[in-house]
């Protein structure tokens, strides 16, 4: 029959998360919507005419973050590019994000880019606000100090090194 | 799906109860932006402005699912945008003015701990969409709580003149705060059917978790006062108007403007 025309469910998939790999978010563009871990579905649906559409399920990271329709409008633009006009783009509230959803590469690239990765403290609530040491992603300390918890995004807080004095954002654990 | 939808009864109670969140989270954060370019510090002035994104966006998720529960078409924007004062419903604290940095540490350090004792609350709810947007809420909050807690006790437990400035608006913005856990026929029908949490089992709670501050800070607790605010019913101070003249100049100017 035809059936050699039509890719394995997984790897029409797997084109999928391969596009999405390339879609940075809009305010740490090292970082793709994949490594930041807030791509939560990519699936084929059948929708109520009988049509099979493929969905994408984003989460926000923070509820107001202005990125987030920003990330949107790239997804579809990137699908569409790639041949896969009219994909549908679901929005997902729960289970809600969290930092720990930042992939092991993801977290290179932000250390690389000179943002210190979140902890992966998440998990368990009662860590979340205990004092740990950040490290300067610029010269490795570990003496640093936090200057504000709020930073240039939602999802990041002020620091210093004071050992060789550099300010740095650290990605902060939500 | 268990959700409560528009489609059951007690609709108009989940409608009401939900646009009450929503709009104390709008003007919430709509106070706190006003601090932009003012605050008394870089720092500050990015720190308001982050609690300001996060209480708008929180604002959303409640007036778009508000909007679906009543079934007129209406949606965030229409809400927030084009109602007069006396169809917000929000918490009569959330629109007092600003004051000084000290008095917007206040309004913000009450109703954070309020938040936190909802959202901690509908966690459980059986409405799954509430309790998701809870779910995402609370992580925000709990961020926010420390912000508002960590100067309140600077600030308490500061320079004599701090430490007065924050004491008098612990004073002034006290009577506000019984407002809070006064239930009415919308929160006893959603508490009745496991949507909304009781608050006469929040109340305690909160009030343990701000005297634990107060105590760090210094600061006393005022006495408790008679209940006569009324903004989840629509009555509410001066200030709410003038403050929506401002936010909504735009929409009721050029309707549908975009960008």
């Amino acid at each position: 029959m035809v059936a050699a025309a039509v890719p394995a469910v997984e790897d029409r998939e797997r084109q999928i998360w391969n596009v999405l790999e390339s879609v940075p978010d809009p305010e740490i563009p090292v970082l793709s919507v994949v490594d930041l871990g807030i791509v939560r579905h990519v699936r084929w649906v059948a929708d109520s005419d009988g049509q099979s559409r493929l969905h994408v399920g984003i989460t926000p990271t923070y509820s107001g973050c202005p990125a987030t329709e920003v990330i949107r409008q790239s997804v579809a633009t990137a699908l569409n590019d790639e041949g896969y006009a009219g994909a549908v783009i679901d929005e997902v509230l729960s289970p809600p994000w969290t930092s720990d959803w930042l992939t092991d590469a993801g977290r290179r690239k932000l250390e690389s880019f000179g943002i210190a990765p979140p902890q992966r403290v998440v998990a368990n609530p009662r860590h979340l606000f205990r004092a740990h040491v950040v490290m300067c992603p610029r010269c490795g300390s570990g003496a640093t100090e936090r200057v504000s918890e709020f930073g240039s995004t939602p999802c990041k807080a002020h620091y210093r090194c004071t050992s060789c004095l550099e300010p740095f954002d650290y990605f902060k654990c939500l | 799906m268990s959700t409560v939808t528009a489609a059951q009864p007690g609709c108009e109670a989940l409608f009401r109860y939900v646009l009450r969140l929503g709009d104390t989270s709008l003007v919430l954060g709509q106070r706190l932006a006003e601090w932009v370019g003012h605050s008394p510090a870089l720092e500050e002035d990015l720190g308001l402005a982050n609690l300001s994104l996060d209480l708008v966006g929180q604002a959303r998720l409640l007036l778009t699912y508000a909007g679906e529960i009543e079934g007129q078409g209406r949606d965030e924007d229409a809400l927030a945008f084009l109602r007069d004062a006396p169809a917000f419903v929000n918490l009569t604290l959330a629109e007092q003015p600003n004051g000084d940095f000290g008095r917007s540490v206040v309004r913000q350090f009450l109703l954070d701990a309020w938040q936190l004792e909802v959202y901690e609350g509908l966690l459980k709810s059986n409405d799954t969409r509430l309790a998701g947007i809870a779910a995402k809420a609370i992580k925000e909050t709990r961020y926010h709580f420390r912000f508002s807690s960590g100067w309140l006790v600077r600030l308490g437990d500061g320079t004599e003149e701090s430490h007065r400035r924050v004491q008098d608006a612990l004073h002034d913005l006290w009577r506000f705060t019984t407002e809070m856990f006064v239930a009415d026929e919308v929160d006893d029908a959603l508490t009745a059917a496991g949507v909304a949490p009781d608050l006469a089992v929040l109340q305690p709670r909160w009030s343990a978790r701000v005297d634990e501050v107060l105590k760090q800070a210094t600061l006393v607790r005022p006495a408790p006062v008679a209940y006569q605010w009324h903004g989840k019913h629509g009555v509410h101070t001066e200030h709410l108007g003038h403050m929506l003249a401002e936010m909504q100049h735009l929409q009721r100017t050029y309707p549908g403007a975009q960008w």
